[in-house]
């Protein structure tokens, strides 16, 4: 079955006044109908920008330099390619088709508009022929299913809690019901118990709607419990992407170890651990070879001199010159 | 070897009382870790802790002695007591930099806050060279970087005793654990008692012997980490054990 996304050699530049930054770097990813995809990384990895990029939401200075997503829904004839996308093509098919879950709740909804209205918006913009009394109900639904009692609709966002604005922002990208949702950091703001309850409640209408989730987070804990797959993102890439149950228990990539290694998990034994020493690299200079090459332990000479693409690797994607030079023992 | 105790201490504000009746010590060369969800008092405790608030009732005590009123004797009393917070984007004053942010606290409190007493400083929480770092601005350096500083900050007055709310939790995932590895270093060579207030239990329990579970400004539970966590006693904390992101669920 043909993915419902595809993002192919995607590159993202930031303009600035001493010359662009790299912040994506050829980007592949699928991702397949209902499974939920987490990209995980360190600040400035290029997570977000790439959710922006695949959502068309990049505004300037970022630019996408080349690529492409292609989304192909399960009643489309041919493909779409987002990418390509422009003016009214592109705003039909923002929110119907793919929609996001932005980082900060509290800063993505309207002050001065009740929830309600912020909801019929959608419903204004993407389904004009809806009567009003059909954009109520709606509304109610929409709340309902998110877990939210129908007089939220008429509170403004300051009187609602984290995690009631958190949901209202769900049940926003689930409005149109879309195939694929992007979602950006959605809990890292809120409390332990609060983030818990949404996780629970993305699982449960992921399962009931069968829509697609892109989950990005700093949080490796997070993602390897709840994601299918999880492709591990440093300076721009994806250094290794793979079944999250491989990942935890395999994983292949020097700095996909690193960061396993980087925090304690509720169980584990107390032992020495470290954070990956050294900085990310300055992304507005080109790169030669790998890019995690001068904070890796395992560095060799064709490290820091040859790039290294993503290779299947032990039932995984892995982009590390460790087991390039395996793979040509091996077929010698 | 030094204590800081708090007993039954309250606080109310305008008609919500934000810490019910709290008493817990620090120790000397032991860290106390302190959990609760949004909301349940852990920053108001801190506040209290380091004297930048006053409890409705109840009284704070450093080896046996109380907290006295008064600016000198709060001067004093932060001399013994000092807080790393959270936010190290906010804790540093942007436009002055590192050697003026360390120098301050040490004629404050009375030492000599020469270049060599801020290097020492820098040394001691592993930003070498120590001499670079010392003419940098805060906004050259990175997350980790900064709470170090903030680290150091808190170092100069020679404290007995390190408050730390939520130390890591601004911080970027590869760095967290240097910074509360350094916290555990700076408590053994320098036997401080440290409070550790955080959200994460799994660093709670990796990094205190003790935790104490805070609920709507009570405390729920206290005691041995690994007890509290994987064999709650109280409800609430059975709730935000299981809450929390397990990789092996």
């Amino acid at each position: 079955m043909t993915p419902v996304l595809q993002v192919r050699n995607l590159h993202v530049d930031y303009e600035t006044a001493t010359g662009p930054v790299h912040a994506v770097r050829g980007v592949n990813l699928d991702v397949h109908r209902g499974e939920l995809v987490g990209i995980v990384g360190e600040s400035g990895c290029g997570k977000t920008t790439l959710a922006y990029a695949i959502t068309r939401l990049l505004r300037a200075p970022a630019h996408l330099t080349a690529g492409s997503v292609t989304f192909q829904g399960v009643h489309d004839t041919t493909p779409v390619s987002v990418t390509a996308l422009t003016g009214g093509a592109l705003r039909k098919f923002r929110w119907d088709r793919m929609s996001m879950v932005f980082q900060g709740a509290m800063n993505a909804l309207n002050p001065v508009q009740r929830v309600s209205a912020q909801l019929q918006d959608l419903f204004h913009a993407h389904r004009p022929r809806m009567s009003k009394a059909e954009r109520r109900t709606r509304v109610g639904e929409l709340l309902d299913l998110v877990g939210l009692p129908g007089r939220v609709a008429r509170s403004y966002p300051h009187q609602l809690s984290g995690g009631m604005r958190q949901r209202v922002m769900i049940a926003m990208a689930l409005a149109l019901e879309p195939h694929v949702v992007v979602m950006d950091e959605p809990t890292t703001a809120l409390d332990v118990l609060v983030q818990r309850e949404i996780l629970d409640a993305i699982s449960e209408l992921r399962h009931r709607l069968g829509f697609a989730v892109v989950f990005i987070t700093h949080d490796l804990s997070l993602l390897l419990e709840i994601s299918d797959r999880i492709a591990v993102m440093y300076a721009g890439r994806v250094v290794e992407l793979g079944d999250s149950a491989r990942l935890r228990e395999n994983p292949q990539h020097p700095y996909t170890t690193g960061l396993l290694n980087a925090f304690p998990t509720l169980r584990s034994e107390r032992r020495d651990r470290h954070g990956i020493p050294g900085h990310p690299p300055d992304l507005s200079v080109p790169i030669a070879g790998c890019a995690f090459a001068d904070r890796c332990g395992f560095v060799r000479p064709e490290c820091t001199t040859t790039d290294v693409p993503l290779l299947p690797i032990g039932g995984g994607d892995v982009a590390c010159h460790l087991y390039t030079t395996e793979r040509q023992e091996v077929s010698r | 070897m030094t204590e800081l105790s708090a007993h039954d201490l309250v606080r109310d504000y305008s008609g919500f009382r934000a810490v019910d009746g709290v008493s817990f010590t620090v120790t000397s060369g032991q860290t106390l870790a302190l959990v609760g969800a949004s909301g349940s008092g852990k920053s108001t405790i801190a506040r209290l802790l380091s004297g930048l608030d006053r409890p409705t009732s109840g009284t704070i005590t450093i080896d046996g002695e109380p907290r006295r009123p008064g600016y000198r004797a709060l001067r004093e009393y932060r001399k013994h007591v000092q807080m790393v917070f959270q936010d190290p984007f906010a804790s540093l004053n942007p436009v002055k930099p590192v050697h003026h942010q360390l120098a301050r606290p040490l004629r404050v409190h009375g030492l000599d806050g020469d270049r060599r007493a801020v290097l020492e400083l820098l040394d001691r929480v592993h930003l070498r060279p120590a001499d670079q770092y010392a003419d940098k601005l805060p906004h050259e350096l990175s997350g980790g970087q900064r709470q170090r500083v903030a680290i150091a900050r808190a170092l100069a007055p020679r404290p007995k005793v390190l408050l730390a709310d939520e130390p890591v939790s601004m911080l970027d995932v590869s760095v967290r654990l240097d910074i509360l590895n350094l916290l555990e270093e700076l408590k053994r060579d320098n036997d401080l008692a440290v409070l550790y207030i955080t959200h994460d239990l799994a660093t709670a329990r990796h990094f205190s012997a003790t935790t104490m579970v805070l609920n709507a400004g009570r405390v729920v539970e206290i005691g041995d980490s690994d007890q509290v966590i994987f064999h709650p006693a109280d409800d609430y904390t059975r709730r935000l054990a299981a809450a929390a992101p397990d990789p092996w669920r």
